[in-house]
């Protein structure tokens, strides 16, 4: 009888009840599998081919359509001043790296003599930002690269401020990012200005992050910038991350409270990087 | 019983097409928790309209698509769509005899199931949930049905061969 049943599970005859019995059973299992990061992520990697079109048409109509009309009816004027102050900034930006480059070769000498080993430039890749809003319980970003063009999980995601946060499933021809802020994301990062080691825990939508086990008496002060420690093996060393905002030190406990501002722009990025590692070890051991 | 007329598949998979663009629609942020479960309501009128094609394993099968356009846990939408289209199939046939605002309110009462079974699934794995959700979410779904309804039953009209 049981079996009859399910034979008939596919066909008109099947009582409803039977099928929604059948589907939360294979609900629950794949939510489990897709919880692991078992099986469900192949089913994941091929239904993102059949949204990503969707997404792209939302993103392309909604988003990049209307920025681009009102880029194309911004007069010529507008776009002169524009070109100009960006070829301000690449002078002011430019004569900046002539003292980094300096920097850079003084820091490796220095390491060579320490005998440490020397951050190696990362190779990146150029990704847009799509224009859809997704599950707004973790609100995180649809890019629109994928495993084609080399992205694996795991990867860090960066903008031209600090690191936006890594990559969450990597489908064939987009992939999912899970942002810094995200309350199931945490971060190891170190204050640059003393060293200070800590862990930055997502604030969830906030918007902002938490510093995890911080003593009140540590030295830590509002505008104190956080870089990625590099700990964990999953985030490259030395990019800036975000900044102190609030110090709480009056509240019970042995822990400050201490609140951070992400530097990258979470909200408005439009084109991101995606950092490969450079000695190939993608698969860190901490959380994402 | 007479034979029911055939809607084509492709205005079927269409208007879920539609609905699935319309969900990943950017909304600011004070809006969001207003965003109108566009896919279960396009799922419910199919389910009301059309009870023999589309049931609980389209239901189930959209809420998988859902889960990865959304980026949520896979199966999470899928059991909120299948429970949809179950209670959709027990109440048909007396929600169609219903006025359209009467309509609505059980298109509010599905529609906060779904809700809660998403928030649970939500819940359940740490993340924050956003208790408005429970109501602003089957609001904004039983403010818009009628237009829904009403819409979808023209396009239905024009495409259906008897």
């Amino acid at each position: 009888m049981a079996v009859r049943s399910a034979m008939n599970f596919f066909t008109r005859s099947s009582s409803p009840t039977l099928r929604l019995g059948i589907c939360a059973v294979l609900s629950l299992a794949l939510m489990v599998s897709d919880h692991h990061r078992q099986h469900a992520v192949l089913i994941r990697s091929a239904l993102s081919v059949v949204v990503y079109p969707l997404q792209l048409v939302v993103s392309t109509i909604f988003v990049d359509l209307p920025r681009e009309t009102i880029s194309w009816l911004s007069t010529r004027r507008s776009l002169i001043r524009e070109s100009e102050e960006l070829r301000h900034e690449l002078l002011v930006l430019g004569s900046r790296i002539e003292r980094l480059q300096e920097l850079e070769g003084e820091n490796r000498r220095l390491r060579r003599l320490l005998e440490s080993s020397a951050r190696i430039d990362d190779r990146v890749l150029v990704a847009s930002v799509l224009g859809v809003d997704i599950d707004p319980a973790s609100s995180g970003l649809v890019l629109n690269k994928g495993t084609q063009h080399g992205i694996r999980r795991g990867q860090s995601v960066i903008d031209a401020n600090g690191i936006l946060g890594q990559v969450d499933h990597a489908g064939p021809i987009s992939s999912t990012v899970v942002l810094i802020t995200d309350a199931s994301h945490a971060l190891p990062v170190v204050l640059s200005r003393n060293g200070l080691r800590s862990i930055a825990v997502g604030g969830g939508p906030t918007g902002e992050l938490d510093l995890a086990y911080v003593p009140k008496d540590a030295d830590i002060e509002v505008g104190d910038l956080l870089v990625s420690s590099g700990l964990g093996g999953r985030f490259p060393a030395g990019y800036p991350a975000a900044t102190v905002v609030r110090v709480e030190t009056a509240r019970a406990g042995s822990y400050a409270e201490v609140r951070l501002r992400p530097l990258a722009d979470l909200r408005r990025a439009r084109e991101v990087l995606v950092v490969f590692p450079s000695d190939g070890d993608a698969e860190g051991t901490d959380a994402g | 019983m007479d034979r029911p007329p055939v809607v084509p598949v492709g205005v079927i998979v269409a208007s879920f097409a539609a609905a699935f663009a319309l969900t990943a629609l950017p909304m600011a942020d004070w809006a969001a928790p207003w965003r109108p479960p566009w896919v279960t309501l396009v799922l419910l009128y199919w389910c009301f309209a059309v009870p023999e094609r589309v049931g609980v394993l389209v239901g189930w099968i959209c809420g998988l698509i859902l889960d990865v356009h959304l980026g949520t846990l896979v199966g999470q939408h899928a059991l909120g769509l299948g429970v949809v289209a179950w209670l959709a199939r027990r109440i048909y046939r007396r929600v169609r005899l219903l006025p359209l605002w009467q309509q609505g309110l059980s298109v509010f009462g599905v529609v906060m199931v779904d809700q809660l079974i998403v928030s649970w699934v939500t819940g359940m794995r740490g993340h924050p949930v956003d208790a408005l959700t429970h109501v602003s979410v089957p609001l904004a779904g039983a403010v818009l049905w009628p237009w829904i309804f009403l819409i979808l039953r023209r396009v239905r009209r024009r495409y259906q061969s008897e």
